[in-house]
């Protein structure tokens, strides 16, 4: 498998966006059959050469070469024609259309004037058998799993022919039932005779899958190494450049009163049914908890209950005793709650902003940003340039607008507006998602930091390593409840992954 | 039963201009631009074919001149709709702002040209070889049946026709396919090999020239002339049937009918002895009204194509 003969080779790959060199002479070549990992820290470029090579961006130098001839990639289109196909970090699927309409959209079959659905349906059937992917050709995109829509969008690659498929963290967005058998496919497809490139930041799942691995730091390219010859620590230490810790030191908790309590939570979802069904909680100050559990299961509704997003059905949310139900997300805040939301897109940011605006979104009226009723820049851009100093923000400059920020930084100055409130409480929902080790570890750190301040941290996550190693108090919440509370020293993987599943401890519940 | 087949009849013969306005409308919005420059494309249609009808007949062409006056209707107002695309599609300006200047521009230079071609005149002479109601032999000698629905326009039973057509290519067609893709997500079209913005462009032109179509059907048949109030505001209630009937061709048919129906009822109730009390322009208000009162019924944006109104931006993360 790695004298396979070269399919896709990189050399000298270089683009420019203002302010930044985010690929630098970047080289790299891909073997036929094999599955090939790019490592990188958050910004680091990988998300662009990969762009790149599906002809979305056109490099300022270099040349790629494809089966040894040099080609001009000059969009999706070409890359397409060259058997190339991505699955995007976000997907590219069109939600109110089947399976097969997206799949067949821009390669049609016809039949008379018409569409051939059927036709294209069998064919689709035939490749989701042929490559174990168990797609149902009929449904609609916005009624199926973010699972499912990834192996729609594998499906899409392999509709057209592709013969190397480039994946930008698919695992991202996964549940880790999902991850395995995501990982199970791209072995799959391998074994067809394909060739992967796979952005990942999750070091197992190069030391699980992937062949050889490209590391690449700050737009440069380091090495590329076979990941048989070598091990996590080596490979995340070339990738950050200094040693990274895995496990983030903490010393025992020191709670002291019960800051925020909830009794008998009723929230409502969008469809109509109980997604928080009579929850009780209480975090103290100085204690991380942790909510494990399967995305869905009413951890979303839950928080967004707490921060004023959504309006509660029946039960009490307080405060330090005082009462916060019925708020706005305005009111939470000033009552001392910080929230680092799932979605930073939606929920965290105005993309179209600068960084220092979205630095002060949630504290632009207050009096220190105001000079006779209009903003006091600079103010605004004295906050904006400590947070970028002091979280290692890397971009261009404070008025970058945060969209063309990578989602490590974007992520690094949410959680720096957040800190900086001095908040009671702070709520962090899946703080790491997307993120690469280094970061992690900041993120961390910066979460138990508040903690030892004295903070409430309330910690959402579906990764169980991040809740293991973070939380002092773990609670797993399984359709609208909670159905098990452990603690990081006593618990296991099997153990919280038993109870994620709706096996309810004891084991009454079956 | 006799009243009824009048206001059956009326209703089809309003709705005509509104069907098609509605169509074109519906095109360019699948595709995911705003489209409130269907007055203009209206207005632009009826002033083109009115003006060219006319010519038509003035040299002998007699009953052909109608017909000629659809075919400049429909490759004049390329030059409106070719503005919405430039400025909305090309450099991504506002479409609604984009609809509106369309609007007055097609409003204020129709009316120029109208002076200016026929001496300082407010409207077209009045032509006399326009549509003529035809009756479908058999069908239209059914009872009650036969003169509410066999006995009208030819343009209505095209209207309907295209109907179909749109439907058919709409949602059975790659062409369609694609059309609405690039409405609801035009980056997954685009990675998936399709051509956003010339697909957007031939949208709104197609469209803008069956829209055109509709105003073309005023001044052909119920006015035989071009005046600036031909179309007084049926472009904006095409636009409403294309949302009230949620950007689907047979429901935004059905809207049309809806406010066909209003305006036929509005020269039925005049006829009554109770209405005379009341002002005659309170009874042109109804068909405004009533749309007003159906969009108020149709919130919940649910089916409107989720990109509508946004330009497409390909690098946008
Ligand atoms: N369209 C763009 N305009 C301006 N700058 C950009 C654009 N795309 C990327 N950048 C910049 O280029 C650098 C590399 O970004 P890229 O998205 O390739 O990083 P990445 O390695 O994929 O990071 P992550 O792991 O966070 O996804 C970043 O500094 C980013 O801000
Ligand atoms: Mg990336």
């Amino acid at each position: 498998m790695h004298n396979g003969e070269i399919v896709l080779e990189l050399k000298g790959i270089t683009k420019r966006f203002p302010g930044i060199v985010a690929n630098d002479q970047i080289s790299l070549q891909l073997r036929k059959g094999e599955i090939h990992a790019l490592l990188g820290e958050n910004g680091a470029g990988k998300s662009t050469l990969m762009n790149i090579v599906f002809g979305l961006y056109q490099p300022d130098e270099g040349i790629i070469e494809l089966n040894g001839q040099p080609i001009v990639m000059d969009g999706p289109n070409k890359a397409i024609e060259c058997g190339i196909g991505m699955v995007h970090q976000h997907f590219k699927l069109v939600p109110p259309f089947t399976v097969t309409e997206n799949i067949i959209l821009g390669m049609e079959p016809k039949r008379g004037f018409g569409t051939d659905l059927k036709g294209a349906a069998s064919r689709i059937a035939e490749l989701s058998k042929q490559y174990g992917l168990n797609v149902n050709p009929e449904a609609k995109i916005e009624s199926i799993s973010i699972g499912m829509q990834q192996r729609v969008e594998i499906m899409k690659t392999l509709y057209r022919g592709a013969e190397i498929i480039i994946f930008d963290e698919p695992t991202a967005v996964l549940t880790p039932q999902e991850i395995t058998e995501l990982l199970q496919i791209m072995k799959r497809l391998v074994d067809e005779g394909k060739s992967i490139l796979l952005i990942t930041h999750k070091l197992k799942e190069i030391m699980d899958v992937a062949d050889r691995c490209t590391i690449i730091r700050r737009g440069k390219m380091i090495e590329t190494v076979t990941v048989a010859d070598t091990n996590q620590e080596t490979l995340a230490e070339k990738m950050v450049g200094h040693r990274v810790q895995f496990k983030t030191d903490k010393r025992p908790a020191n709670p002291q009163d019960s800051l925020l309590d909830i009794a008998n939570l009723v929230v409502t979802a969008e469809n109509g049914q109980r997604a928080v069904d009579g929850i009780s909680l209480s975090i103290r100050a100085g204690e991380v908890v942790g909510i494990a559990g399967v995305d869905g299961n009413g951890q979303t509704e839950l928080i967004e209950a707490i921060t004023g997003m959504r309006p509660i059905e029946s039960g009490t949310i307080r405060l330090e005793g005082r009462d916060v139900k019925h708020g706005s997300p305005r009111t939470a805040s000033e009552a001392g709650i910080s929230y680092i939301p799932q979605d930073r897109h939606k929920h965290g940011l105005v993309l179209d902003f600068d960084v220092s605006e979205n630095a002060v979104l949630k504290s632009y009226y207050e009096e220190r940003f105001n000079h006779k009723g209009l903003l006091d820049r600079q103010a605004i851009e004295e906050v904006a340039e400590r947070h970028v100093e002091q979280f290692d923000i890397r971009t261009p400059g404070i008025h970058t607008p945060v969209r063309s920020m990578s989602g490590g930084n974007q992520q690094k100055l949410i959680i720096a507006r957040e800190i900086a409130k001095e908040p009671k409480l702070l709520i962090a929902a899946q703080p790491t998602r997307g993120l690469d080790v280094g970061a992690i570890e900041f993120v961390h750190k910066q979460l138990i930091a508040e903690r030892d301040k004295g903070k409430a941290v309330l910690l959402v996550s579906f990764e169980l390593d991040e809740i293991i190693n973070v939380s002092d108090r773990i609670l797993v919440m399984f359709n609208g409840r909670f159905v098990g509370e452990t603690t990081p020293e006593t618990t296991s993987d099997q153990e919280l992954g038993l109870l994620m599943a709706g096996k309810h401890q004891g084991g009454d519940r079956g | 039963m006799e009243i009824l087949g009048f206001l059956i009849n009326g209703t089809l013969v309003f709705a005509t201009a509104l069907i098609f306005a509605a169509l074109g409308g519906l095109i360019a919005e699948r595709s995911g631009v705003i489209n409130l420059g269907l007055e203009g494309f209206m207005v632009s249609g009826a002033f083109s074919s009115a003006v060219t009808a006319y010519y038509a007949e003035q040299a002998g062409l007699g009953a052909a001149a109608p017909w000629l006056g659809c075919l400049a209707a429909l490759v004049f107002t390329v030059i409106f709709s070719g503005i919405h695309v430039i400025a909305s599609v090309r450099f991504k300006a506002n479409q609604v702002i984009s609809g509106i200047v369309v609007n007055m521009l097609a409003a204020s230079s129709t009316f120029f040209m109208v002076k200016l071609l026929f001496d300082g005149a407010a409207d077209t002479p009045v032509i006399t070889n326009v549509f003529h109601r035809i009756h479908i032999p058999w069908l239209s000698d059914i009872p009650f049946l036969g003169k509410a629905l066999f006995q009208t326009y030819p343009t209505t039973y095209i209207a309907f026709i295209l109907v179909i057509i749109v439907y058919y290519v709409m949602f059975k067609t790659p062409l369609g396919l694609r059309m609405r893709a690039v409405g609801e997500h035009p980056g997954a079209a685009d990675t998936a090999g399709v051509n956003v913005n010339r697909l957007r462009a031939w949208s709104v032109m197609v469209g803008g020239s069956i829209a055109a179509l509709g105003g073309a059907t005023i001044a052909l048949t119920a006015n035989s002339s071009f005046a600036f109030n031909t179309i007084s505001g049926q472009g904006y209630i095409a636009l409403a049937a294309v949302i009230f009937g949620r950007w689907h061709p047979v429901g935004a048919m059905g809207a049309a009918l809806f406010f066909g129906f209003a305006q036929a009822l509005k020269d039925q109730v005049q006829l009554y002895e109770f209405a005379r009390a009341i002002p005659t322009e309170v009874f042109y208000m109804l068909p405004y009204v009533l749309t007003l009162i159906a969009l108020i019924f149709t919130v919940g944006k649910g089916s409107s194509p989720a990109a509508l109104g946004q330009p497409y931006e390909p690098g946008k993360r």
